[in-house]
């Protein structure tokens, strides 16, 4: 249904021979909202620039509308981007600085006015006009850089971490005003960010990345209930991440307990991840529990407490909103779609424990023991 | 932290050495050299003087023009250079203020003299010499080598701290490279611009020395007058009424050139 815009193939991007981009496979559809999403230094926003035009990739071919653009300079794509900390020109007023692209694609002044002024209504700063940029507050400036993009009516928007430095209620605010736009526009959006909240608020598509790899692309229900590896499940959300072994389809044995799940497909005793998201874990007493553990600390979060218990030296996250008082030994159950299952990967053992990070490894090592016992 | 006494020792200088001086100067510039009574004669004089003082200007304005020509490109180009060629670049440009103006001056004068180095050569290879000294080219040439330094500067300054993501910023809406100047690295280097321009402009249009050595003989330059006036005619006040109305007119040039400055520019400006 949706048409195809942009396709990255086998793009590598290396920098001083150092590898920033290891083969980056994507193609984004048009009208699509897509999200990059990984720590700093995953390569998010060299994948950016490169799309944008202002690096040249290595290797591998960069299509627009299926026509290799590689050697398109920045200016000639209609691709526009809203920059982190925004670049507004300072010598210009906010007229000005919308009215920018316009200009130099030479409109004649009516038409520029007419689309400014459609602008400044769009991203709600009527009345700004002739304000200096530097006069502007965060959102202000962040409104400015989109209208001042938007204007040029690019086919792609791409936007680099642009509500890093605006306060949390104010970024909460602009992701919906974005999404609305977005919407209202039909325009493709490409968004960078290391917020995974953000991402699984406006994405259509979230391509989560680390070390220069795609770790998994997919729709953000998908990545959030079916993380690939454990750096997926830990970066999108919490997650108790264990070590298990799949006996059967639909059976998985952790802490010496099988299990039953809703995943397949895996080889027969193939040891495996096992990730369990802090606020699918049902509180039971004791005696009623799958399994039971003592509880180490609760923290108050508004919505719900975070609670760490311990289970035979492996410290699980649950959040919940009934209050375990400290000290106290209760039971937990598991419904089989609680349960998600992912192959072993470079990251595994990695992330998932909320022991404290020093004793991680020495934990995980000791559930194994006790469960080779049983 | 606002501490007053910490400008103390500076603001104690600047009365000593600048504003009584200066008050020294009206007092010169408005009182008979003989009498010491109040006269407008001193201001009256300078009228012989006119000439003078617009060759000062006209040679000055030229030079001015040429160390933007040929600073602004030098200025660029090392504000794009990477970091340890930029220093070095930087202290080569800088190497000759180090060295005695006079000594500067008198070195071309060696190089451009009827048989000096230059003209040697050349007609040690059978051509003919050039009338390379006693003109105004030389004064100007003179000028612009003592002063291109404060122009390359100020510039350079200004061009490195544009930010580079304004400049991708204007590739992302549509500049190609010519537009890119145009529209964002020239004017947002305007404040450097004009710190170049004041700094070259108002010592060159008060030098002495270099019209002495370089120019022709028969005019001089304001400078090189009021040097005259104050030492070898012995008077002080026409010398000091000179001083007066050439700094007025400084001041008038300067303060043109700053309204070509936003005021969010300042900071980056020289202030006279």
């Amino acid at each position: 249904m949706a048409k195809e815009l942009i396709r990255l193939s086998n793009v590598v991007m290396e920098f001083d021979k150092e590898r920033i981009l290891n083969s980056i496979n994507l193609y984004i559809n048009d009208s699509e909202f897509l999200t990059l999403l990984g720590p700093s230094g995953c390569g998010k926003t060299t994948t950016l620039r490169i799309i944008g035009g202002f690096l040249t990739p290595t290797e591998g071919n960069v299509l627009f509308d299926g026509e290799r653009i590689n050697d398109v300079p920045a200016y000639k794509r209609q691709i526009n981007t809203v920059f982190q900390r925004y670049a507004l020109f300072p010598h210009l007023d906010v007229y000005d600085n919308i009215a920018f692209g316009l200009r130099i694609a030479k409109l004649p002044e009516d038409e520029i006015d007419e689309r400014v002024t459609e602008m400044l209504e769009i991203v709600s700063l009527k009345g700004f006009e002739n304000r200096k940029v530097d006069s502007l507050s965060g959102g202000q400036m962040q409104r400015v850089a989109i209208a001042r993009a938007l204007v040029n009516r690019p086919k792609v928007l791409l936007l680099d971490e642009p509500l890093g430095a605006l306060d949390l209620r104010l970024r909460k605010d602009m992701q919906v005003e974005l999404k609305r736009i977005q919407q209202a526009m039909g325009i493709t959006f490409i968004y960078v960010t290391h917020d995974q909240e953000e991402a699984l608020t406006m994405s259509d598509t979230i391509v989560v990345m680390d070390k220069g790899r795609i770790q998994q692309i997919g729709k953000p229900e998908d990545i959030y209930n079916e993380p690939k590896n454990a750096f997926v499940a830990d970066f999108i959300g919490e997650s108790n991440i264990l070590d298990g072994v799949m006996l059967d389809d639909y059976q998985v044995k952790f802490f010496g307990r099988t299990f039953k799940c809703v995943d397949k497909g895996f080889e027969k005793n193939e040891p495996v991840d096992v990730v369990i998201r802090p606020e699918d874990v049902d509180i039971v007493p004791a005696d009623q529990g799958h399994l039971c553990g003592t509880v180490t600390s609760v923290t108050f979060k508004g919505v719900h407490y975070d609670t760490i218990v311990d289970f035979k030296g492996f410290k699980w996250l649950i959040q919940t909103t009934d209050f375990c008082p400290e000290g106290s030994y209760i039971g937990i159950r598991l419904n089989p779609e609680d349960i998600h299952i992912m192959h072993k990967s470079e990251y595994s053992g990695m992330f998932g424990d909320y022991s404290s990070y020093s004793s991680e490894y020495d934990e995980i090592a000791d559930a194994e023991v006790t469960e080779d016992e049983e | 932290m606002k501490n007053k006494w910490l400008s103390g020792p500076y603001i104690a200088w600047m009365l000593l050495f600048t504003i009584i001086p200066l008050g020294v100067v009206v007092y010169f510039a408005f009182t008979d050299s003989a009498t010491g009574s109040f006269t407008l004669h001193n201001i009256s004089e300078i009228a012989d003087f006119l000439p003078t003082f617009l060759r000062s200007i006209w040679l000055s304005i030229a030079a001015t023009v040429i160390c933007l020509i040929i600073g602004y490109p030098v200025a660029y180009y090392i504000a794009h250079c990477e970091p340890r060629k930029q220093r070095m670049l930087q202290m080569l440009i800088m190497l000759p203020m180090c060295m005695s103006f006079l000594l500067r001056t008198l070195a071309w004068v060696a190089l451009l003299e009827d048989t000096g180095i230059i003209n040697s050569a050349l007609s040690a290879l059978g051509l003919k010499t050039l009338p390379l000294i006693r003109n105004n080219g030389a004064v100007i040439l003179g000028m612009v080598y003592n002063y291109l330094p404060y122009m390359i500067l100020p510039l350079y300054t200004v061009i490195m701290k544009i930010d580079p993501r304004l400049i991708e910023a204007a590739q992302d809406l549509g500049c190609n490279r010519k537009q890119v100047f145009s529209k964002v690295t020239l004017p947002l280097s305007v404040p450097g611009i004009v710190s170049g321009i004041t700094m070259v402009f108002v010592p060159a249009v008060s030098t002495f020395y270099i019209s002495q050595k370089l120019g022709p003989s028969d005019t001089v330059m304001i400078g090189d007058v009021i040097e005259y006036q104050s030492k070898k005619a012995n008077n002080m006040n026409v010398g000091a009424a000179m001083s007066l109305v050439l700094m007025i007119l400084i001041f008038i040039c300067v303060g043109i050139m700053n309204r070509f400055t936003n005021e969010s520019d300042e900071e980056s400006m020289v202030t006279l």
